[in-house]
């Protein structure tokens, strides 16, 4: 225990100093990793703990971007403001598409949120709603500034900012996921008639569930839109939601480090892979994808903890 | 909204309609036999389209290469499931998914790595003029609707009349019986993995003359696949079909007079869930009940 809580603060130790010896555009891209991180830990509250598969969580990714956005746009509201905004409507949006996917089992709810991500563009792009969201165009906002007169640009500024935020959705997942609810998740996703005789709300708790998965990654979206600047429909395709379904099975299913390992391997490897073909972070992705299923089912994190387990048993 | 601008969107459903029929047939096929969805149904039928592309374009006459591509298809589906799919047959839901979607990634990128993401025409073995002085209905999509017939027709004779047909249908229902009287249920599975291939391979020759060849062309086309088999049942070859083109008929209504073209995918995510919600088992599709 003391050995991770000095590995936990010597993180959060590099994670503060990394902005001051890198560019300001890998403090963007570190930005993103933070952005993901919050984002896999969302959708792994949902896939990997409560084994209730989502190939749309894009859409909600979407729906927090578009929230942020609007408010900053329309309303003027400012940006730490929006944050927390977009992840209240995407609590209550996942609540509700959670409702029904309580019908749904595996591969169906697989399905339709496979629907649900592919056809968000086009909701996205719909004219009646163009007033607000833009079109096609989408909509540019501005970078915020640091408060009180404190000597960072921008970029910096936002880093620490999404590190703050950061840091509390871990927290809040952290204690959500050890305590009574994570291990009433886990027994859902394991045995679903028995954790309901044990007395287990299982509708309750699944939709619960996608809430607040939901949650998660719509923050995610509004910290997301913040670092980029910038909101498109085609930005929001089923492909991103292919990206954090990567993410966690490269990362770890049910392993709350994981969505960081999954952040920086879906952040880093297309910039890598990029110099090779605009198709190859792709191909790399799918390899990816398959190999871990064969080989490494339980992610990155899992090789992490077994070596960790073999090098205390020597 | 007069009577003629209705039946011009009813027959140009039925158009569409036969091209999800044929993927929603692959879908299905691939399902009863294995249990699974086949996400990265649409990228193979891409991948095989491109295929017949280079054909058509290294000189070969438009019939050969539709052939040939179906074999290749054939092959190619076949390669699939002994690679890829074998290892994670009874693997939990989510690696299954996983690797289907790991599927669908590495060929649309691979399409996009070889091909370009440049969009292309593709040719239409049918004439330009509408043929028998019909005017609602161009002479391509009669083509299309007639194509898909006959595919329908010919797997039907296959599964009814042939004792291949009759092994791989015994081999789905009922894999540890079929084994004891010496069906080789495995082969029987890869059968049916190049089958659909073959039959996703002639969807996407019919449909990329219409919407341009690409390698993102399937995405929306296998919504609209999935929205067919699970309307008609997702066990149910024949629900499929006739899903597939009420779903058309259905798609292009709606667009022309509703709600306009912009929310096409909308309406197939409403009709999944839908479907889903109110009767999960579809139209023909049979009730599936487990003892807990």
């Amino acid at each position: 225990m003391r050995g991770r809580i000095l590995f936990l603060g010597v993180l959060i130790v590099v994670a503060c100093a990394l902005p001051f010896l890198v560019s300001s555009y890998r403090t963007f891209q570190l930005t993103l990793v933070l952005v993901y991180a919050i984002a896999l830990l969302g959708l792994n509250i949902l896939t990997g703990y409560n084994g209730q598969i989502s190939l749309g969580h894009g859409a909600f990714y979407a729906l927090g971007a578009y929230c942020a956005a609007i408010l900053i746009d329309k309303a003027g509201a400012p940006y730490w403001a929006v944050v927390p905004a977009a992840g209240g409507v995407c609590l209550v949006a996942g609540f509700l598409f959670g409702l029904p996917a309580l019908r749904l089992e595996g591969l169906y709810l697989a399905l339709a949120t496979f629907a649900l991500g592919v056809a968000m563009p086009q909701l996205l792009k719909y004219h009646h709603l163009e007033k607000w969201t833009g079109g096609v165009q989408g909509i540019v906002i501005a970078k915020p500034e640091a408060p009180f007169g404190i000597p960072l640009e921008a970029d910096r500024w936002l880093y620490f900012f999404t590190l703050a935020v950061t840091l509390i959705m871990f927290v809040l997942g952290w204690n959500l996921l050890r305590g009574r609810i994570g291990r009433a998740l886990v027994a859902i996703r394991d045995q679903h008639t028995a954790s309901e005789a044990m007395g287990i709300h299982n509708a309750l708790y699944k939709s619960l569930a996608f809430g607040v998965s939901a949650m998660f990654t719509g923050v995610a979206g509004a910290l997301g839109a913040l670092a980029v600047q910038f909101v498109a429909p085609d930005s929001f395709g089923v492909f991103l939601s292919i990206v954090f379904l990567v993410g966690i099975v490269v990362g770890g299913l049910a392993s709350i480090s994981g969505a960081l390992y999954g952040a920086l391997f879906i952040q880093f490897i297309p910039n890598i892979a990029d110099e090779i073909s605009k198709a190859a972070p792709w191909a790399i992705f799918g390899v990816f994808m398959i190999g871990f299923v064969y080989l490494m089912p339980t992610g990155v994190a899992g090789a992490i903890r077994l070596l960790l387990t073999r090098r205390r048993a020597q | 909204m007069t009577l003629d601008a209705v039946i011009l969107q009813v027959l140009a459903g039925l158009a569409t309609g036969g091209i999800y029929a044929s993927l929603a047939l692959a879908l299905v096929m691939i399902y009863h036999a294995t249990h699974l969805v086949n996400f990265a149904q649409g990228e193979m039928a891409m991948f095989t389209t491109y295929i017949a592309w280079s054909l058509i374009n290294a000189g070969m006459p438009y019939w050969p290469a539709f052939l040939l591509t179906v074999g290749i298809a054939f092959i190619l589906g076949m390669f699939i499931e002994r690679i890829v799919i074998r290892p994670v047959e009874n693997a939990p839901v989510l690696g299954v998914v996983v690797v289907f979607i790991g599927l669908l990634v590495i060929l649309n990128s691979v399409a996009g790595w070889i091909y370009t993401y440049t969009i292309k025409s593709f040719p239409s073995p049918f004439p330009r003029q509408p043929i028998l002085g019909i005017h609602y209905i161009s002479a391509h999509e009669l083509g299309a609707i007639g194509v898909t017939l006959a595919v329908l027709a010919l797997l039907y004779g296959f599964f009814r009349f042939t004792p291949l047909g009759l092994a791989m249908r015994a081999a789905a229902q009922n894999p540890e019986s079929s084994r004891l009287v010496g069906i080789r249920v495995g082969w029987m599975l890869a059968l049916g993995w190049g089958l659909a291939a073959a039959v996703g391979a002639v969807a996407g020759m019919m449909v990329a003359p219409v919407v341009y060849l690409d390698p993102n062309m399937m995405s929306g086309i296998l919504l609209y696949a999935f929205a067919a088999a699970l309307l008609g049942g997702i066990d149910s070859p024949g629900g499929a079909v006739l899903g597939g083109f009420a779903v058309g008929v259905l798609e292009n209504l709606l667009g022309a007079f509703v709600i306009g073209n912009e929310l096409k995918l909308a309406v197939a995510l409403v009709l999944i869930v839908g479907v889903l919600l109110v009767k999960p088992s579809g139209l023909f599709g049979r009730v599936y009940v487990t003892r807990v």
